[in-house]
């Protein structure tokens, strides 16, 4: 192809992009590694979970994805931040998403989201409701309950064995969904902090560069994670 | 008042994959044209740069490079009793948004049909006789042939580049390629990708087994590359984030990649984005379209663009819902079989095994799109239909094409799917499964169609398009022979587990899990005016001057991903307006 006078040569593109692939894995920068340690999570203020939220939230994502065991619990990870900046962006509003009416919020789950609720308004609703369902059954909140009590109340919660309205049905789908999104997402979205659950299951993050990999069958990828900003871990 | 604007020759609906070659081809006619694009503008540089495109949650997860549906979007319902409910949020298929289409973010599986697809209805009643056809189902023949088409497949395989290695050379089988594909004028345009270990080890079971694995052709660039209008390819390096991302390296098949850079340097093309064609408008007689009114959103302001040709590249189902707005055909009647605008909808049957290896190293999430080893030993075009009491069939594959953790963390069954047991699961097993997907056919049928919804309407007014659909007996039965033969050969490569999902008769369309956005037919291509919304060069019944691009013309389904025939039928068409319509235009059927 003959490059136009006046417009940036493409030819030249493809060799500046891959050689500013070939160092993406190496020269990015340590920086955030010397970063101040984010606000520990007892001392966070949330963007949009109330006080009561951000408690069930805690304790909720803590049974999800426990700190024991090999690998990083969704505390650990600050998955309770991602969520709580999920809920507070276009995320929690449905953006877009279409949420023009009629609702039929009994239709069966293979119908897809049909509750009236967004995301953040389902979240809203459905703690206080699931709360009190708690408190009915184990004689506590949510967050108040042991962690025995805790497991029990979200395996009905999953079963759709506690009570709620129609509209609330998604909540543990949704729960879930979050907390692993947190758990695994880049981490300039608050969760997976230090890109723990990255070393963790050993993916490499935001590498994205294998051109000598393909063929190196069945021997591991020997590099630890980088992330969008470019922390590595 | 609508605004109206000067006119224009052509006036292109949508500019993804169909909208960009009519919009090339027809410019170096000279013509003057408008492209309107409903969505952003977005370009390699620098939408798509590393490492910001890098990034499951927001386009993994979140879908940023796809259709909102607060902006457009469908009802759905499995039959006639029950009540359509709307297509909130993006699940089952997701259309593309923005410059590029869905050819941006596409996986890059590129296949032509197999000759026998086209004439599907000859070749069942030549083999077995009309009586296999179950009740129901429209089979058909596509009104031009695979020998027609393939000058057409093989110059869009050139443009898109892809890479692969022939099977059927002119009628000559050539070792590593598909024995049971139509037959090339041309090796492909680059030689195929390197195989990842999930692939070889399949290869290896398959050629154990006595079947015929070949390297999947893919719009994926294994070498660097020039394509006839002069735009650039480099080499892929496997970097995982293909299928639903930009790719940031001038590697995947794209408009983006192959045409758009050239048409927009040619002074009598212009494209406008935020531009959503709301209808396109017909002459008093009903017989031409005088041009589209469309949303201008930075003016937000109706907007009449007047035009001589309008071309219809909006996608499948935007297509038929603006055909069903506009009058440009009658709705499909499911009961009388009436009308045609929404019929032969459908979709893609797929099902797969996914297979655990304790010791084994797959590293996921070195792949791209189109990875992987195929084989056709249970097509269309090898399956006895009388014997096996359906017609149909489908490709397998195996290849890493995307180890992003939130979407794609296979564990086998049992695995809580949460708490301690999944921890320690997600350790265990992630980077140690490998996985054979079956890619089938589907047919069409009666009552699988589109139409209009009567109660739900988006932000213009207009009412949604309705899909009403589930899967079929005929294509589930397909589906689970193809499971009866996938497992032996499964458990013949020795996983510590392994596990099925096919689909079984009785299952039911479930609109969540992300199925594929194989969404075709509804404005299908006919001999007749009487059995389709278009002629066999897409143009129209309804208006001459009206051409419809992409995968709504299809008849039925094929067993393959559908851009290979989009590809070709998108330069069969702009091939008709050259040579035939331009210079006397009238229906040219
Ligand atoms: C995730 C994903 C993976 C895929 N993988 C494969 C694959 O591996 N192999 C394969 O063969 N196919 C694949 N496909 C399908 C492939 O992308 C499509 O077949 C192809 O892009 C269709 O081309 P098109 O021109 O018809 O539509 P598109 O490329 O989608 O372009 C349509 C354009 O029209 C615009 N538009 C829509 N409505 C309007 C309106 N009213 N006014 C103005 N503009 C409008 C849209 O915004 C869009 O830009 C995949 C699709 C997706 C989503
Ligand atoms: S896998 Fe290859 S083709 Fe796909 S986005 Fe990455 S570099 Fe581009």
């Amino acid at each position: 192809m003959t490059d136009l006078p006046g417009y940036p040569s493409r030819r030249g593109f493809l060799k500046v992009s891959a050689a500013g692939l070939a160092l993406s894995g190496v020269a990015l920068d340590a920086k955030a590694q010397d970063a101040q340690p984010p606000v520990p999570l007892d001392r966070y203020e949330p963007e949009y979970l109330t006080a009561d939220e951000w408690a069930f939230v805690m304790a909720a994502t803590a049974r999800l994805i426990p700190s024991e065991g090999d690998g990083p619990g969704a505390i650990e990870a600050r998955v309770p931040v991602f969520i709580d900046l999920q809920l507070a962006g276009d995320y929690g509003t449905a953006d877009d998403w279409y949420m023009v009416g009629p609702h039929d919020a009994e239709a069966a789950p293979d119908r897809g989201w049909q509750t009236p609720l967004t995301p953040a308004g389902l979240y809203r609703e459905a703690i206080p409701a699931f709360d009190a369902w708690c408190a009915e059954t184990h004689g506590a909140a949510f967050a108040a309950l042991d962690g025995q009590a805790q497991d029990a109340a979200l395996t009905a919660l999953q079963k759709g064995e506690v009570p709620l309205a129609p509209e609330l049905s998604p909540f543990f789908a949704t729960l879930l969904a979050n907390t692993k999104e947190g758990y695994f997402a880049d981490p300039m979205y608050g969760g997976n902090h230090g890109m723990q659950s990255w070393v963790y299951i050993g993916f490499p993050g935001a590498r994205a560069a294998f051109r000598e990999w393909p063929e190196r069958h069945n021997v591991k990828y020997p590099l630890g994670p980088v992330s969008i900003k470019g922390e590595r871990a | 008042m609508a605004r109206q604007d000067k006119k224009r020759d052509v006036v292109i609906v949508g500019l993804g994959w169909t909208g960009s070659i009519a919009g090339i081809e027809l410019a170096r006619e000279g013509l003057d044209i408008l492209a309107l694009e409903r969505g952003h503008d977005q370009a390699t540089v620098p939408d798509f740069k590393y490492p910001n495109q890098i990034d499951e949650l927001k386009y993994g997860v979140r879908l940023k490079m796809m259709q909102k549906p607060s902006r457009q979007t469908v009802t759905v319902r499995r039959s006639g009793d029950e009540t359509a409910l709307p297509y909130r949020s993006l699940g089952s298929f997701l259309p593309g948004n923005g410059v590029g289409g869905a050819g941006t973010h596409w996986n890059g599986l590129n296949w032509r049909p197999q000759p026998e697809e086209l004439r599907l209805r000859s070749y069942v009643a030549e083999n077995w006789g009309e009586e296999i056809i179950p009740e129901g189902m429209n089979l058909g023949d596509y009104p031009v042939s695979y020998d027609e088409l393939e000058p057409f497949f093989t110059h869009f395989e050139k443009v898109a580049g892809i890479s692969g290695k022939a099977g059927n050379l002119k009628g000559e089988i050539r070792e590593g390629g598909n024995p049971f594909e139509g037959w090339r004028s041309e090796e492909f345009p680059m030689p195929p990708l390197p195989t990842t270990y999930d692939s070889s080890k399949f290869r290896d079971a398959c050629l154990a087994a006595g079947y015929h694995p070949f390297q999947a052709s893919a719009g994926i660039a294994s070498t660097a590359y020039v394509n006839p209008y002069g735009m650039q390819m480099g080499p892929c390096n496997f970097c995982g984030f293909c299928e639903r991302y930009g790719c940031y390296q001038y590697s995947k098949s794209s408009p983006q990649t192959a045409i758009l850079d050239a048409l927009k340097r040619m002074p009598n093309f212009e494209y406008r984005t935020e531009s959503e064609v709301l209808r396109v408008e017909l002459a008093e007689d009903g017989k031409t379209a005088t041009g589209v009114t469309y949303w201008d959103e930075a003016a937000q302001e109706e907007v009449f663009q007047p035009a001589d040709i309008v071309i219809l590249s909006s996608f499948s189902l935007n297509n038929v819902h603006l055909m069903l707005l506009s009058g440009l055909g009658e709705a499909y009647d499911p009961l009388t079989g009436t009308g045609t605008l929404g019929k032969n909808y459908a979709y893609q049957m797929n099902g797969g095994v996914s297979l655990f290896f304790e010791d084994a190293e797959f590293n996921p999430f070195v792949g791209h799109g189109a990875n992987g080893v195929c084989i056709d030993d249970f097509s269309v075009n090898q399956n006895d239909f009388g014997a096996l009491g359906f017609i149909g069939g489908s490709y397998w594959r195996s290849g890493t094409f995307n180890g992003q953790p939130i979407r794609s963390m296979p564990l086998p069954k049992g695995t809580p799917s949460w708490g301690a047991g999944w921890k320690e699961g997600i350790g265990k097993w992630y980077g140690h499964a490998m996985s054979i997907g079956s890619h089938g056919s589907h047919m069409a049928y009666a009552n699988n169609h589109l139409d209009l919804d009567p109660t739900y309407t988006d932000r213009h007014g207009r009412p949604l398009m309705r899909m009403t659909f589930n899967w079929q007996d005929n294509d589930l039965k397909m589906n689970q022979y193809q499971k009866s033969r996938m497992e032996p050969l499964a458990a013949s490569m020795n996983p510590d587990v392994m596990q099925s999902s096919f689909k079984g008769i009785g299952a039911q369309y479930d609109v969540r899990p992300y199925q594929t956005t194989h969404n075709t037919g509804g404005h299908i291509m006919s001999e007749t005016a009487r059995e389709g919304a278009v002629n066999r060069y897409c143009q129209t019944w309804k208006a001459h001057n009206v051409f419809a691009m992409g995968a709504g013309n299809f008849v039925q389904n094929t067993q393959y991903n559908p851009t290979g025939l989009v590809g070709g039928l998108a330069y069969w068409t702009v091939q008709a307006i050259r040579t035939q319509y331009l210079s006397n235009p009238r229906p040219l059927v």
